[in-house]
């Protein structure tokens, strides 16, 4: 769940950006669509708490973001959000379940080898676990990485541009594997991208995207509530 | 997964830096460790071999060399002196034990040190093996004699001329091995003992033309040295002048002489240290470019864990442990390199018949080596840990 009210962002020296109100159900998708410098990173940060809102609010996951401390506030975004990069970020010293328990290492929780195997074996990837980032395809890369990021069962996964880089085949299977993560988790999903491509693909796969210009920013957002294989507009 | 373990997976990522910068830490610790265990050990066997001798007696020349030769026997004497004179400085109510000393022969580069046995007791040295000498040509023999010439119980041989090994064979005058000392790792490990006479016999039987001249002979006779121990320390203070003022001899003390010494050799412990000193500012240097540029290739690493939640401290903490690992493997290494090359040295110098450095030691001084490599480590790091710990999560979001 994602509710954003009068939500602004000044930066130093530079222009202040405003965002529209946002209401995404649990278990709902966020499509931000823009060209590169549109804002989708700075709406992206606010979310996770790593920028403070110069005005207005953004609860996220039933949070306050922006009231925690520093301190509470990386405990959070360690629980409640899964971050999929776009350069995936696999740490190359370490193993595929080495890169898992680095996860937990960050977030300061103790070893745990059984939810580890888990989420691999969630996303079909149990086999890897031995290998090192390099000895991986593109897309067992991403599965990997998509594995860290619901390793807590967040309930709110924030993709940045899941599909640069992929040629279409690879790009449709990203997607497909992402929105199924989200539904099996009922996790919020919200993908940033400038990626056209993602908004046939949803098109495709909910026949209904609806596509807002914010007001103030250049940002398109397409919020699709899917709830029991019903498709509910927001 | 604990803050050690990835720390150390994270340092062996990049192995040819680290490896490099573990060598240049661990040659730096070595020479460092190589330095305090030499002044150390050097100390410690100057100590050993001058205990309670208070005065060397012996011809004029320098004094330094007297007791280098006397006392440490690593050069040669000044000379001779009377026998006579040396009688009547035992009459001296300021001395309480005199030890005669005479040089001139060796075997296979071991001394040959005509003396009394009261020389065996001032070390507290213990027998192996026979008994100590009762009749001329008799010798005992120090343990690194014995296990370097291969000398046993009973065997004779003959010395040769001078102090090095080379000189003119005496070869009618044959010692026999009457005993064998226990290491004692004094100076009398590598010295040949035997009676005072001995010495005078294999030199005037040598010499001498007939029975008449024999006689001549032995009444010149004459001694190398004297060591001597006083009856009270107030001694020191008239003692030696006495010596130097009315006689012809020369009295130098030992303490002195080996205080000036050791403060000649300072010198090149001083410029050692500073040597070290440079290498471990280099290895410092290094290790933080290392840490440096590791930052800055895993930035976005870095700023992904801080996105996965971890504290900024917990970053810095990382990298300071990557330097701990670095500091703590190079200090063994180093530690041991350095009692190895100390081992080499006290090596080299046995087979040179040269001072005794003895057994391997950890003076206290060596806890400086774990503070020196801890504490560059913690420096070095310093300056990457606070870049870790300032890195911004934001910039991972802008890598386009």
């Amino acid at each position: 769940m994602i509710n954003t009210r009068q939500l602004a962002y000044q930066y130093a020296n530079g222009p202040q950006i405003k965002f529209d109100d946002l209401d995404v159900p649990q278990g709902g998708v966020l499509v931000l669509s823009g060209a590169s410098g549109s804002g989708k990173s700075t709406w992206l940060a606010l979310a996770a708490g790593l920028l403070q809102a110069s005005s207005g609010s953004i609860t996220v996951a039933g949070q306050l973001v922006g009231r925690l401390s520093k301190t509470s506030s990386d405990a959070w975004r360690a629980q409640s959000i899964g971050f999929l990069p776009q350069k995936l970020h696999l740490s190359a010293a370490l193993s595929v379940h080495g890169n898992l328990e680095l996860a937990q290492w960050a977030a300061g929780q103790k070893p745990d080898d059984k939810s580890i195997h888990q989420a691999l074996a969630a996303l079909g990837v149990q086999d890897l676990s031995e290998r090192k980032p390099s000895q991986l395809s593109g897309g067992q890369a991403q599965r990997v990485a998509l594995a860290r990021a619901v390793l807590f069962q967040p309930q709110v996964i924030l993709a940045d541009e899941p599909t640069a880089s992929l040629d279409d085949d690879a790009a449709s299977a990203a997607l497909t594997l992402l929105l199924a993560t989200a539904e099996r988790l009922n996790t919020t999903l919200v993908i940033a991208t400038h990626d056209a491509r993602v908004k046939k693909h949803l098109d495709t796969v909910f026949r209904l995207f609806l596509g807002v210009k914010l007001a103030s920013s250049p940002i398109n957002t397409g919020i699709i509530s899917y709830k029991n294989n019903s498709l509910i507009s927001a | 997964m604990k803050t050690i373990l990835l720390s150390w997976r994270y340092l062996w990522s990049r192995p040819l830096a680290a490896g490099l910068n573990l060598l240049l830490l661990t040659l730096s610790l070595a020479a460092i460790t190589f330095v305090i265990l030499a002044s150390h050990q050097i100390n410690r066997a100057f100590e050993r071999d001058l205990a309670g001798i208070d005065v060397v007696v012996g011809a004029k020349g320098s004094p330094m060399q007297l007791i280098l030769s006397g006392v440490f026997h690593i050069d040669a004497p000044t000379g001779n002196i009377p026998l006579a004179s040396v009688k009547e400085l035992m009459l001296n109510p300021q001395v309480a034990k005199l030890i005669p000393i005479s040089l001139g022969d060796n075997f296979r580069g071991f001394r040959i040190v005509g003396t009394s046995h009261d020389y065996v007791q001032h070390y507290s040295a213990k027998l192996a093996d026979g008994g100590l000498w009762l009749a001329p040509m008799q010798a005992v023999i120090g343990s690194q004699v014995a296990r370097q010439t291969g000398l046993k119980l009973g065997d004779s041989f003959a010395g040769s001329h001078g102090l090095g090994s080379g000189g003119e064979s005496h070869g009618q005058a044959g010692y026999v091995v009457r005993g064998v000392l226990a290491a004692s790792g004094s100076v009398l490990d590598r010295l040949i003992l035997t009676s005072t006479e001995s010495v005078w016999q294999v030199h005037e039987s040598d010499t001498a033309l007939d029975a008449e001249d024999q006689k001549i002979l032995e009444e010149e006779r004459e001694l190398t040295l004297a060591l001597i121990q006083y009856t009270s320390p107030l001694a020191a203070v008239t003692f030696p002048r006495f010596v130097n003022a009315t006689t012809e001899m020369q009295a130098a003390a030992p303490a002195l002489e080996i205080t000036r010494l050791l403060s000649m050799l300072g010198v090149g412990t001083e410029v050692l240290k500073a040597l070290a000193g440079v290498l471990l500012l280099t290895a410092g240097v290094s290790v933080f470019i290392a840490l440096w540029s590791a930052v800055r290739e895993r930035r976005a690493d870095l700023a992904l864990l801080r996105m996965l939640g971890a504290p900024p401290r917990k970053m810095a903490g990382l990298l300071l442990c990557e330097a701990l690992w670095l500091a703590l493997i190079a200090c063994l290494l180093g530690m041991l390199l350095g009692q190895g090359l100390m081992a080499l040295l006290a090596w080299a110098l046995e087979l040179d018949k040269s001072i005794s450095l003895g057994a391997m030691a950890w003076p206290m001084e060596m806890a400086l080596v774990p503070v020196l490599a801890l504490g560059v480590a913690w420096l070095a790091s310093l300056l990457p840990a606070w870049e870790a710990y300032r890195v911004s999560v934001f910039e991972l979001l802008q890598s386009r």
